[in-house]
């Protein structure tokens, strides 16, 4: 058996002290703590449905080991709409139609997430270079590159707003 | 005859308010919040860890399994080998509740000593980690001694060919004979003949198969599964050698099937240890496990010999096909039974001979997949047509236009079509749809393809295929539907709720489905062959009819009208032409509960019932009915790298009626991803059976950097025979889309690859034949 190491970061805005094996994966982490969101698709970081954000930007968690995030913040599909309001990618994979079988959704809406906040104003080759490393095996991806323009479209907004 | 669709008698559905409307599915929000609980999203305290080992190689002897160190491993509880399981056997038949004999089908659950494929399982593990249950597996030995194996069905059908199970190796044959084909061929002015050949396919659904099993406190063995079928239970509990009322299947969201989770996967391993130990046991597969562990789409050979007129009337048609239906039966027979069906495509052909046969091989076995062996003859059928255009000097569409059946035609099968055929409308449209043509650029050529195709919704009928629901009110005018039915994604329980909604005057969010469920959902059978909004929505449909029927004999009592000067409506009933003259719905279902009016109602849809086809002429009724559409691409083929982009992809498909218009628009886009990858990119292959390409960085999919934006023309012809006028667009959506592809790449470089996938290297050797002087030797 691994060693155990003890870890202090925050998950979806809560700080977590967290005893996991060294050998550990984030993915496995995640999933043992009850963030069920967070997808197994391949262990490889070939599929992209295990991704989640660590300090903004996605990363496949199954290739990351926990005790590499110390410190940082991790966020999950269910994060992201933390403080009220339903976070305007989730609003909008819902309403566009984006969503079939839903094991790949979390970690697309998280993908997107990283993406947009480099680009903000995105064209269709844009999403598809941000979301390249996630597979959708229902979808054909059609209705994900309206979900991810219109969710651009409303942060967007939000910012001139603020 | 062009453009226009045929009339259609059927009244159009009027004034509907929940159906025909793109509303956001009910199982959406939980997705996309991340809130839905998948198969693998549930644990129990105290719940052991499984592991399945499967042999390395494809055809051999098991001569020795010593498990002893890995069952002397602390933390390891159990381990099985097939000397642990008596002479318990599963069945592979067709899934499902039709309590018909099956087909010899039965195959050993681990090896007891013949390897068949790569990957057979030879033990499974529990232990209380997943690291103990790997670490035991690798702690298993064995000792293989190789035996010769068949690796290619042609070669499986020769004198002295190693048999891998039984007397021979031909699975299943059928055959078609219709008309006179001597004189059909004497007709012919042209005769155009060539060989398509397909790939094995893998499903590649995002969530592999994974499952929690635990025996309650009534000795039930209780198995929460990710698949398509909940009726296995009793295909478990006859493995198991216990009652089928002491197997309980509970569903989830399904993360993707496509076909791949119709049998039954991981759910004999789990009951078997969850028995063995007495604990709780989670088995969730790897990808690579998944890639191993259930079939493919079966590689095809399809030949077609056509006979046609001058002017592009075929009269006569051969078909032959071998399909691979590797090292066991599984659903082979009916995959070659819809290929045969669907052979010479949405064409009325007078003389039609088919000779098909599916054939075992040490490859890994063949099974269900979305398009079900139609999608393999689609892609022989179109191809040929358009080789057929181009040998006459014909347009590729008129060409079709020439052969199109009719209402009231019959297919091959001999079977006269009664509900609506729509094939020239939507190829038309979705021709027109790819809009102006884009510009060459130095080595890169433009091309443009369409196929059409006729595809079975619903069950072959001698299987005497029935649907369940229940549906009913409470107290406060809320909806509840209880149905078996499997949701692999597509909306199939958002559907149910829709139409419910419809029935019984309420909105979309006061309905509630439970489904998916042996032991407390009525059985609605599988979700698969395109039947769960076909079936079940006709259980649904005919449920909330009734219950919508007391529910307006009441309020008209009420209100002193006939029943039928009454509608329910946004939770009210109300007189049609005096709408003030209206009461709450959860007033009036306070009356009904009151007097102790029945406020619920089960029903059973039972969809046609045959007998089996003539077995020497194929001729007899085999589906309840078809759906026709088109699909039309543009490409852009790279002729010095062979690289293909779709540029274009439309679908048009007459789907009867759409329930959910955004929910059909997503079969249409995810079927030509799917389509697409099969034509362009995706092969399982197997190299003497042994699979060479078990991840996605070999095995490839295509990304959102392969897909432009696929446009979905749905055309509403009300002819179906679901509810409202539905058929079903499951399996439509896929099945033209590869012969589409071919047909573009060929028009863009002037000539065709064959086999699937047209990869790169394919169209390069293709144009190096054509000219064989230029390039590297």
């Amino acid at each position: 058996m691994a060693e155990t190491k003890t870890i202090a970061l925050t998950i979806n805005g809560r700080d977590r002290k967290v005893a996991a094996p060294a050998n550990a994966t984030l993915l496995e982490t995640l999933r043992e703590l009850g963030y069920f969101e967070v997808k197994s698709g391949c262990e490889k970081g070939d599929c992209g449905a295990c991704a989640v954000l660590v300090d903004g930007e996605a990363i496949d968690s199954c290739l990351a080991l926990t005790w590499t995030v110390a410190g940082r913040a991790v966020t999950t599909v269910a994060g992201l709409s933390l403080g009220g309001a339903k976070h305007p990618l989730i609003e909008a994979f819902e309403k566009s139609g984006a969503v079939q079988c839903g094991y790949c959704t979390p970690g697309l809406i998280v993908a997107a997430q990283s993406m947009l906040k480099d680009t903000p104003e995105p064209d269709d080759d844009d999403i598809r270079l941000g979301l390249s490393g996630n597979l959708c095996r229902c979808t054909g991806y059609t209705k994900v590159f309206d979900a991810v323009r219109d969710a651009a479209a409303v942060l967007r907004g939000a910012e001139s707003q603020a | 005859m062009t453009g226009a669709p045929q009339d259609w008698t059927r009244a159009p559905n009027v004034n509907l308010r929940q159906v025909g409307k793109p509303l956001v599915r009910t199982d959406v929000p939980g997705k996309a919040q991340g809130r839905t609980r998948f198969a693998g999203d549930h644990v129990m305290p105290n719940m052991l860890h499984a592991k399945v080992l499967r042999a390395p190689k494809a055809s051999a002897r098991l001569t020795r399994l010593d498990a002893a160190k890995a069952r002397a491993l602390e933390g390891v509880v159990c381990v099985l080998t097939a000397a642990d399981l008596a002479d318990r056997r599963a069945a592979t038949d067709i899934p499902g509740q039709t309590g018909r004999k099956r087909l010899a089908t039965d195959q050993q659950i681990l090896v007891r000593e013949r390897v068949r494929y790569h990957g057979e399982p030879l033990a499974l593990i529990a232990a209380e980690t997943l690291a103990l249950a790997e670490r035991a597996a690798d702690l298993i030995e064995y000792d293989l001694e190789p035996l010769p194996g068949v690796f290619d069905p042609v070669e499986a059908l020769k004198p002295g060919a190693p048999i891998v199970q039984g007397t021979d190796n031909v699975v299943a044959t059928y055959k078609v004979r219709k008309g006179d084909l001597e004189a059909g061929f004497a007709e012919a002015e042209r005769v155009v003949e060539n060989t398509f050949r397909t790939q094995f396919v893998e499903h590649a659904f995002l969530e592999p198969e994974v499952g929690l099993a635990w025996v309650d406190e009534n000795e039930v063995i209780n198995i929460r599964v990710s698949t398509q079928v909940i009726e296995h239970f009793r295909a478990i509990a006859d493995a198991l050698g216990v009652a089928h009322n002491q197997v309980r299947i509970l569903g989830s969201m399904v993360g993707g099937g496509f076909g791949g989770k119709e049998d039954v996967t991981v759910e004999i391993y789990l009951a078997l240890l969850a028995q063995a130990t007495g604990r709780p046991v989670r088995l969730a597969y790897t990808r690579e496990d998944s890639f191993f562990g259930h079939g493919k789409r079966h590689p095809f050979v399809i030949t077609h010999r056509t006979g046609v007129t001058q002017d592009g009337r075929i009269t006569a048609v051969q078909i032959t096909m071998t399909a691979d239906a590797g090292a066991y039966v599984f659903l082979s027979p009916y995959v070659l039974l819809y290929a045969v069906v669907a052979g010479p495509g949405p064409y009325r052909i007078d003389n039609v001979h088919i000779d098909a046969r599916a054939v075992a091989t040490n490859n890994m076995y063949t099974s269900a997949f979305r398009g079900f062996g139609a999608a393999q003859a689609c892609v022989a059928h179109e191809q040929q047509m358009d080789e057929i255009a181009k040998e006459l000097g014909l347009d590729r569409l008129e060409l079709r236009r020439r052969n199109f059946l009719r209402t009231g035609d019959e297919i091959a099968t001999g079977y006269a079509i009664e509900s609506a055929v729509w094939s020239d409308d939507c190829m038309t449209k979705a021709w027109a749809a790819l809009g102006e043509r884009a510009p060459e650029d130095g080595p890169v050529k433009i091309g443009r393809g369409v196929a059409t195709y006729q595809q079975s919704y619903g069950r072959i009928t001698w299987l005497h295929d029935t649907s369940e629901a229940w549906v009913g009110v409470e107290i406060d005018a809320t909806v509840v539907v209880r149905s078996g039915v499997t949701d692999i994604g597509a909306g199939q329980v958002s559907a149910l709720a829709q139409i419910a909604a419809e029935l019984l005057g309420v909105s979309l969010g006061e309905v509630t489905v439970y489904n998916s469920d042996s032991a407390t959902t009525p059985l609605a059978g599988t979700t698969t062959a395109t039947r769960a909004l076909y079936m079940t929505g006709n259980a649904v449909h005919l449920a909330a009819e009734a219950l919508r029927g007391r529910l307006i004999g009441r309020a008209a009592e009420e209100f002193g009208v006939a029943p039928s000067e009454v509608d329910l409506a946004e939770s009210r009933a109300f007189v049609i032409d005096a709408p003030d003259k209206s009461m709450a719905l959860k007033d009036l279902v306070g009356i009904c509960a009151s007097e102790g009016i029945h406020r619920s109602e089960l029903a059973m849809f039972r969809a046609p019932f045959t007998g089996e086809i003539d077995p020497e002429t194929g001729q007899g009724r085999v589906h309840p009915d078809y759906a026709f559409g088109a699909h039309a691409v543009e490409v852009a083929v790279d002729t010095e790298t062979g690289e293909v982009t779709v540029l274009k992809s439309v679908g048009a498909h007459d789907v009867g009626q759409a329930i959910n218009p955004a929910a059909v628009a997503g079969q249409i886009e995810g079927g030509a991803a799917q389509g697409q990858g099969y034509a362009l990119s995706e092969a399982m292959i197997y190299r003497d059976g042994e699979l060479m390409t078990p991840s996605f960085s070999e095995y490839l999919i295509p990304t959102a950097m392969d897909m432009p934006r696929v446009q979905s023309i749905i055309l509403e012809s009300r002819s179906g025979l679901g509810p409202f006028g539905a058929k079903g667009i499951g399996e439509p959506a896929l099945t033209p889309v590869a012969p589409a592809i071919a047909n573009a790449v060929a028009d863009a470089i002037g000539r065709r690859v064959f086999e699937l996938p047209i990869t790169p290297e394919r169209i390069v050797m293709a144009l190096r034949e054509a000219e064989p002087r230029k390039g590297p030797r």
